[in-house]
């Protein structure tokens, strides 16, 4: 025997997850998505979607070739990740120029600026959208009318969301009491169907909650995610408008709901390390964002309550901790 | 289907020697016998240079009440008293019998038959079982090797009322314990009962992956009527074998953190380990050889073979078709705790359950990436650690913090580093953090 042998310690066999498995797993589960979007919304999705994705590689790239000067991480799938989840939580007419801007936020502020994967406390793709929503409010609340915009991009015809008329009633009500009736036969003459299937206006990726659960059923599939933040999320979503006396299937079908609840907040870096954490994490998420949707400002509350949701993130990790076997629970 | 619930991996199988077939192996012209091949304290040579031995004479007397005798499988004449190399690179105490042509001639004919009466065997009190157990040298053989003596003698006011055996054998590759079982069924079972007797309970249950259906089945229909021992097939999940899993999934019970399974009533034994003690009561014989796994997927002649105990482990291997070429790692054991070996220019031990010679391809650590907290090793730990806390508190040597995270729990499964997409050295971390508190708390205790 004369080979030179490798000594190491235990294990000797690794499994065949990866870190580029694991994001590159995501980015399929969201093809359907991807496809929903650039179906209802045609050459913008297509626009803003390609600009997204490069422009998050290119700050990466720029970031960790000529600042950090670090090995390249572009292959990891991380950076196409951020860029196709901020696209995907953009409407299809948004200028180039603006979706750059997201992209620097995202990847420059979110992720690297933290000391890059791993590190950061929030969502790189939601500060990105947040920091947009906030900046050009216009831009970012104005939302094409799906199909009939196949072929027009900054030229879209707008409409208002699901969840944008029903704060408008609300805000109706509050105020003329017999404006509110109109708005919210509006609001009901929705149909839920159309929800599902995809067809409502809104950010590209929310436009078919049946294309996202079929990424959610392949995030599940291959193991990429668990079930407990997602349906932590759906639940107190759920149980909360149940409470106060809103209609269930309009609070979880519309918005960003299910984009978020599925592909945001289930993003590793930035949510909790134990199960009985990721419950925690879901349930406040649900309930912020039900808040937010019925007394905030906002129409949707989502981007903020995962946000804010990340930040307790270090926290939930200190305290929640798994049982240790053998030791009674609240012994620790 | 049984099993225990928290954590656990499912790596591939690969169990290419899966089989009841056991390959005798020729008894070697020359044995090196180590004085410590257990846990505890070394055995004592009681032979010296030029003496004479017979197959199955003491050369080493245990040296201490957790410790084992070490016995020859082969007669012949003591040509060295000195240390030698074992697989890890250290120098141990050793004893190297040569035999000579006659040595080798009388070996040739079987001299273990039945030593005792079936009236005799009968009789046996707990005692004298465990004496004959202790005085044949049987250690764990499961890999641990820890002597089964001092584990059927549990500490005074504390008693065990089910007997476990583990067949899981949930280690990837390993094969040594199925053979035996699909080989030996009679005697094992009839092992088992000697153990209980031992240890003075009325019940034993026996664990089996259910990927080993044919043992399960095989051992069922031995039982026949005896009501007193199961057979359960458990899931095939990683690790399965380990104690604290196995008596979890078999009973239901939870060993206390930092307790011993006699703590939730039971006493865990291989299935291998059993098979021995039948040899030393039926047989008078005591431990001189021990089915290996000799097995890598570029082995030529992979196989489980019976193979007398201070062999040479490169004769070893030759047997099995040689070193390939390719290989770039040699694990004593299985692939998720196995150690490696510095060289096969050493003797098997009773520890040795499997020579595995993985290809160079897959002997390399990854390159480390930085972790995405992905939360598998923390799904992934039996113990209910968090593996990539401890990995970190570790690397900052923030060792009050690793101690009070529990890090002593730790049984070293190797899950967390298995499950890390990031392939970081989690383990590695964690036992330099176990290493360092286990000091600390001896540093603790001997103070006060």
């Amino acid at each position: 025997m004369n080979q030179l042998l490798t000594i190491s310690s235990s294990p000797h066999i690794h499994t065949r997850r990866s870190v580029a498995s694991c994001m590159w797993n995501v980015v399929i589960a969201l093809l359907p998505s991807l496809a929903a979007s650039l179906y209802f919304f045609g050459i913008g999705a297509a626009i803003v979607i390609a600009v997204s994705v490069i422009g998050c590689m290119a700050v990466e790239f720029a970031i960790t070739k000529w600042m950090l000067r670090r090995p390249a991480t572009l292959m990891n799938g991380s950076a196409v990740l951020t860029g196709l989840l901020l696209a995907l939580n953009l409407p299809s007419n948004i200028p180039v120029w603006i979706v750059l801007i997201g992209c620097v936020v995202a990847i420059g502020i979110g992720k690297m600026s933290f000391g890059g994967l791993g590190c950061n406390i929030w969502n790189p793709a939601l500060v990105g959208r947040v920091f947009l929503l906030i900046s050009f409010p216009v831009q970012m609340t104005s939302w094409p009318l799906p199909l009939v915009n196949r072929f027009n991009y900054l030229d879209a015809t707008t409409g208002a969301t699901t969840l944008g008329a029903l704060k408008m009633s609300e805000m109706a009500s509050d105020t003329v009491a017999g404006a509110s009736a109109s708005a919210e036969e509006q609001v009901f003459s929705v149909d839920m169907l159309q929800n599902f299937l995809g067809g409502v206006g809104g950010s590209m990726g929310e436009v078919s909650a049946l294309a996202l659960l079929i990424g959610f059923a392949y995030l599940l599939a291959t193991r990429t995610i668990t079930w407990h933040i997602p349906v932590a999320i759906l639940g107190s979503v759920a149980l909360f408008t149940l409470c106060i006396g809103g209609d269930v299937m309009v609070e979880l079908l519309s918005g960003g709901l299910l984009l978020g609840a599925i592909f945001m907040a289930t993003d590793y870096v930035t949510s909790p390390m134990t199960k009985r954490g990721m419950v925690l994490f879901g349930v406040m998420i649900g309930i912020i964002t039900v808040i937010i949707r019925r007394w905030g400002a906002y129409p949707e509350g989502m981007s903020f309550a995962i946000l804010l949701m990340n930040s307790f993130v270090p926290l939930i990790d200190r305290y929640i901790k798994p049982r240790i076997f053998g030791e009674r629970r609240g012994l620790r | 289907m049984f099993t225990f619930r928290k954590g656990g991996v499912h790596p591939p199988e690969n169990k290419i020697t899966a089989s009841g077939k056991i390959i005798a192996v020729e008894l070697p012209r020359e044995v090196t016998m180590a004085m410590s091949q257990h846990i505890g304290a070394p055995a004592m040579c009681i032979v010296k240079k030029g003496d004479h031995v017979e197959r199955g004479d003491m050369v080493g007397k245990a040296g201490g009440f957790v410790s084992a005798n070490v016995f020859t499988p082969i007669s012949g004449t003591v040509v060295k008293v000195d240390k030698t190399k074992n697989a890890y690179g250290m120098p141990v105490d050793s004893v190297t019998i040569a035999a000579s042509d006659e040595d080798h001639a009388s070996d040739m004919e079987e001299r273990f038959g039945q030593s005792r009466t079936r009236g005799e065997i009968d009789t046996l009190s707990a005692e004298e079982i465990i004496n004959i157990i202790g005085d044949a040298g049987i250690v764990g053989l499961g890999g641990a090797a820890f002597p089964t003596r001092v584990k059927l003698t549990p500490p005074p006011g504390k008693h065990a009322d089910i007997l476990v055996i583990n067949g899981a054998e949930c280690e990837p590759f390993l094969t040594n314990d199925h053979a035996l079982m699909l080989a030996r069924p009679d005697e094992l079972l009839e092992g088992v009962r000697l153990l209980m007797r031992g240890a003075d309970v009325e019940k034993a249950v026996i664990g089996i992956e259910s990927n080993k259906r044919d043992a399960i089945d095989l051992l069922r229909t031995r039982l026949d009527s005896d009501e007193s021992i199961k057979v359960e097939a458990l899931k095939v999940k990683y690790p399965q074998g380990g104690e604290k899993q196995l008596i979890k999934a078999l009973t239901g019970r939870e060993v206390p953190a930092g307790g011993l399974p006699v703590d939730a009533g039971a006493i865990v034994q291989n299935v291998a380990t059993a098979y021995a003690v039948y040899e030393a009561v039926y047989l008078g014989k005591p431990l001189i050889d021990r089915v290996v796994t000799v097995t890598g997927p570029s082995v030529t002649a992979p196989g489980n073979y019976l193979v007398p105990i201070g062999m040479r482990m490169s004769d070893l291997v030759d047997l099995a078709g040689g070193v390939p070429a390719d290989t770039g790692k040699v694990i004593l054991g299985g692939p998720m705790m196995g150690r490696t070996a510095v060289s096969l220019d050493c003797p098997a031990t009773k520890g040795t359950s499997a020579i595995l010679m993985l290809p160079e391809s897959q002997s390399s650590r990854r390159t480390v990436q930085p972790c995405i907290r992905c939360a598998g090793c923390v799904a992934a730990c039996p113990i209910g650690l968090e593996p990539y806390r401890l990995g970190l508190l570790s690397a900052q040597s923030r060792w009050d913090m690793v101690e009070a995270s529990g890090v002593m729990n730790c049984l070293e499964c190797g899950c967390c580093s298995f499950s890390c997409p990031s392939s970081r050295p989690l383990l590695d971390y964690i036992r330099l953090g176990k290493s360092t508190v286990g000091g600390m708390i001896r540093a603790r205790s001997a103070k006060k």
